[in-house]
C-alpha cells in the first residue's frame, strides 16, 4: 500500500485500526518531505524525535488504547508556535537559536490526539508579509510554479500541505496569512472565529486579530484538525467557552434555504478575470445545491486595508518590545543598556519587521494616538456593525481570496503598500473576528490555483464548511497536482 | 515624515537606524500614512473604539498556585546569566 496516497482521516483510522504503523507513515513523510524541502524551502526544521513521537503511537494501539482523531498523521508547524525543544525561531534572526521550555496549547493538543508533529515550517518574519520572501531563512517556493509565491505569512504550511510533504499543517492568520497562502497552493485553510483556538504559545503579532488554524488537502480532514485544536484554555483569556461541534461529522451538502451573501464592496475592486470567472462558477454551484443569492453591503470594508495596516503594526509595536535582548533571543555587542536594546533590536529584525514597528509606533505616539489608532479602532467597530447588519440577511458570505492568483518572486516585495493591498478581501475578517476560509475552487489557464473565500458569522465555522465542501465536491473533478510530485 | 520625526520614531522603538534606511523609511512611510488619510472620510461621531472583536466572555478560576516553569527552564535561553539572574551591560 502506497502510504503516501491516503488521505488524512484516512491515515488516522488504519494506525488505529493496526492495519499501518505509524512509524511506516512519518518515515515515508519524512523522506519525502527532506526531499522536496531542497528546492522548496517548506520547512525551517524537521523533527529529529518525530519517529519516537510515532512509535508511541503505535505502542498505544498494540496496548488496545485509543490513540486519538489525528493517530499517525504528520503534520506540520508554521514556526510562529513554541515547540518544546524543538527550535522555534519566528522566521527571524531574533529567535535564530531560540529553544522553548514549553509547546504551545495548539501542538499539546494535537499530540493528544496522536498526531506527529514533523517539523517547523517556514513564514514570513513574526509573521508580517503575504508572500513569504521576509523570512530570514530564505523564501518559499509554489509547488504549482517554482518561480512564484505561495502566499504568505503561512507560505511553508501551505507549500508543505500542496507538495504532500505532511498531512495537514498549523498556521496562523492575522490579516489573511492561512486563506491567502492556502488559496495560492490549491488546499483548504481555515481561520477560526476569534478566541475558538488558543494562543498561548503562539509568538505574538497582533493581539486581537491572531488566530491559528489548519490547512489541509480536503475539508473534512481540515475540520478534523480543527475540532483537534479548538476550546477553551484557561491559560488564553480570550479564547470562548463554547463548546466545540463535530465539524467533520456535522458535514451536509444540502443548501436548500441557505442564503450566500455577495458583499457588493469586494466586486468593486479591479478582479483578475480568470479569478472572477471561477467566483461566479462557485456561486452557481451553491445555486445548484439549494442556496439563494443575495447582494449585501459592508460601507466600512474599502477602509479595512488602513484600518488593519494601523491596528496590526501599533500591537506588533507593543508585542514586539520583548525582544530586547535581556532574557532570549538575539543580544549584540554593547556597552550599555541603551545601546543592547537598540543594536540588538536593529541587528535581529528584518526590514518589514522594523517598518511596521515603526508604524506602530507613529500611530500610538503622543499627537498622533487620536488622529490613527483610535480612529482606527472607531472604524473597526463600523466595520464590525456591517457585517453584523449584513448577517441579518444572509447565512454567510462568498467572494474572492485575492484579486489575481500566486505572482511572481520578487514581483511586489520592493513596494510595501503594494504588498499590504493584497490584503484587501481578507483583512475584514481578521478586523471583525469572524470564521473564514479558502477553499480551491479551480485553475486559471496557466495552472495556478485559485480558491474562493467563505466568511461567516461569529462561532458558525459550520455554515462555510458545509458549503466549501459542496464547492470542493463539484470542482475538484479533474485532481491535479502540482509538478514536484 | 520627516527624517528628524522618524528618528524620534526610531529612539521610542529603541531600533537604532542608519541615515540610509531613515531615508528609505521616509518615503515608505510617508506613502503609507498618507493612504491612511482616507479614514478622515469615514464619520465615527460617538463610536466607541472596538479592540476585542468578539463578545469577552468574563470568567473566575480557584486562587491556587500552580507548578509554572522552573527557573532552569527560564534561563536556558539567557545570552548572559550568573546564577539564577540574568545579566546585562551597566544600567545607569
Amino acid at each position: 500500500m502506497d502510504l503516501l496516497k491516503l488521505s488524512l482521516s484516512e491515515t488516522a483510522e488504519k494506525v488505529r485500526k493496526g492495519e499501518i504503523k505509524a512509524v511506516d507513515v512519518t518515515k515515508a513523510y519524512l523522506e519525502r518531505s527532506k526531499s522536496l524541502n531542497k528546492e522548496l524551502n517548506a520547512y525551517i526544521s524537521f523533527n529529529e524525535k518525530a519517529l519516537i513521537a510515532a512509535e508511541k503511537v503505535d505502542q498505544m494501539v498494540a496496548n488496545k488504547k485509543d490513540p486519538g482523531l489525528l493517530a499517525g498523521c504528520p503534520i506540520a508547524i508554521k514556526d510562529l508556535l513554541c515547540t518544546k525543544d524543538l527550535a522555534s525561531t519566528a522566521g527571524s534572526k531574533v529567535l535564530k537559536n531560540f529553544i522553548p521550555p514549553y509547546s504551545a496549547t495548539v501542538v499539546e493538543r494535537l499530540e493528544a490526539q496522536g498526531a506527529v508533529i514533523l517539523g517547523k515550517t517556514n513564514l514570513d518574519e513574526f509573521a508580517m508579509g503575504s508572500s513569504n520572501e521576509t523570512s530570514a531563512f530564505g523564501s518559499v517556493k509554489n509547488p504549482w510554479d517554482v518561480t512564484r509565491v505561495p502566499g504568505g505569512s503561512s507560505g511553508g504550511s501551505a507549500a508543505a500541505v500542496a507538495a504532500k510533504m505532511g498531512l495537514g499543517a498549523i498556521a496562523t492568520d492575522t490579516g489573511g496569512s492561512i486563506r491567502q497562502p492556502a488559496n495560492f497552493c490549491g488546499i483548504v485553510g481555515i481561520k477560526p472565529t476569534y478566541g475558538r483556538v488558543s494562543r498561548y504559545g503562539i509568538v505574538s503579532y497582533a493581539s486581537s486579530l491572531d488566530q491559528a488554524g489548519p490547512m489541509g488537502v480536503t475539508v473534512e480532514d481540515t475540520a478534523l484538525i480543527l475540532e483537534s485544536i479548538s476550546g477553551h484554555d484557561p491559560r488564553d483569556s480570550t479564547t470562548s467557552q463554547k463548546k466545540v461541534p463535530q465539524w467533520a461529522k456535522n458535514l451536509k451538502g444540502d443548501l436548500r434555504g441557505v442564503v450566500v451573501g455577495k458583499p457588493k464592496e469586494y466586486f468593486e475592486k479591479e478582479i483578475d478575470s480568470e479569478v472572477q470567472k471561477i467566483i461566479d462558477e462557485s456561486f452557481e454551484i451553491l445555486k445548484s445545491q439549494g442556496a439563494t443569492i443575495k447582494d449585501v453591503t459592508l460601507p466600512t470594508a474599502p477602509y479595512a486595508i488602513s484600518i488593519y495596516y494601523l491596528v496590526a503594526p501599533s500591537e506588533a509595536s507593543s508585542n514586539l518590545a520583548r525582544y530586547d535582548g535581556v532574557r532570549y533571543g538575539h543580544r549584540a555587542e554593547s556597552k550599555n543598556i541603551e545601546e543592547l536594546y537598540m543594536k540588538s533590536r536593529a541587528e535581529g529584525f528584518g526590514r518589514e519587521v522594523k517598518r511596521r514597528i515603526m508604524l506602530g509606533t507613529f500611530a500610538l505616539s503622543s499627537g498622533y494616538y487620536d488622529a490613527y489608532y483610535i480612529k482606527a479602532c472607531k472604524a473597526r467597530r463600523l466595520l464590525l456593525q456591517d457585517f453584523m447588519k449584513a448577517f441579518q440577511g444572509c447565512d454567510f458570505m462568498l467572494s474572492p481570496v485575492t484579486t489575481t492568483a500566486a505572482f511572481k518572486i520578487g514581483g511586489r516585495i520592493k513596494d510595501p503598500l503594494a504588498m499590504y493591498l493584497n490584503d484587501v478581501f481578507t483583512t475584514p475578517t481578521n478586523l471583525a473576528g469572524l470564521p473564514g476560509m479558502s477553499v480551491p475552487a479551480g485553475f486559471t489557464k496557466e495552472g495556478l490555483p485559485v480558491g474562493v473565500q467563505l466568511t461567516a458569522p461569529h462561532f458558525e465555522e459550520q455554515r462555510i464548511l458545509n458549503a466549501a465542501q459542496v464547492i470542493e465536491k463539484h470542482t475538484n473533478k479533474e485532481k491535479r497536482k502540482p509538478n514536484v510530485y | 515624515m520627516k527624517k528628524e520625526e522618524l528618528r524620534h520614531i526610531a529612539t521610542l522603538a529603541r531600533l537604532e537606524m542608519e541615515d540610509e534606511e531613515l531615508e528609505l523609511f521616509s518615503e515608505q512611510l510617508s506613502q503609507i500614512i498618507q493612504y491612511f488619510g482616507e479614514l478622515k472620510k469615514l464619520d465615527t461621531e460617538g463610536v466607541e473604539p472596538l479592540v476585542t472583536p468578539t463578545e469577552i466572555e468574563y470568567w473566575m478560576r480557584e486562587d491556587v498556585v500552580h507548578d509554572s516553569l522552573s527557573t532552569e527552564d527560564v534561563l536556558r535561553n539567557a545570552p548572559d546569566k550568573r546564577g539564577h539572574l540574568f545579566k546585562v551591560p551597566p544600567v545607569v
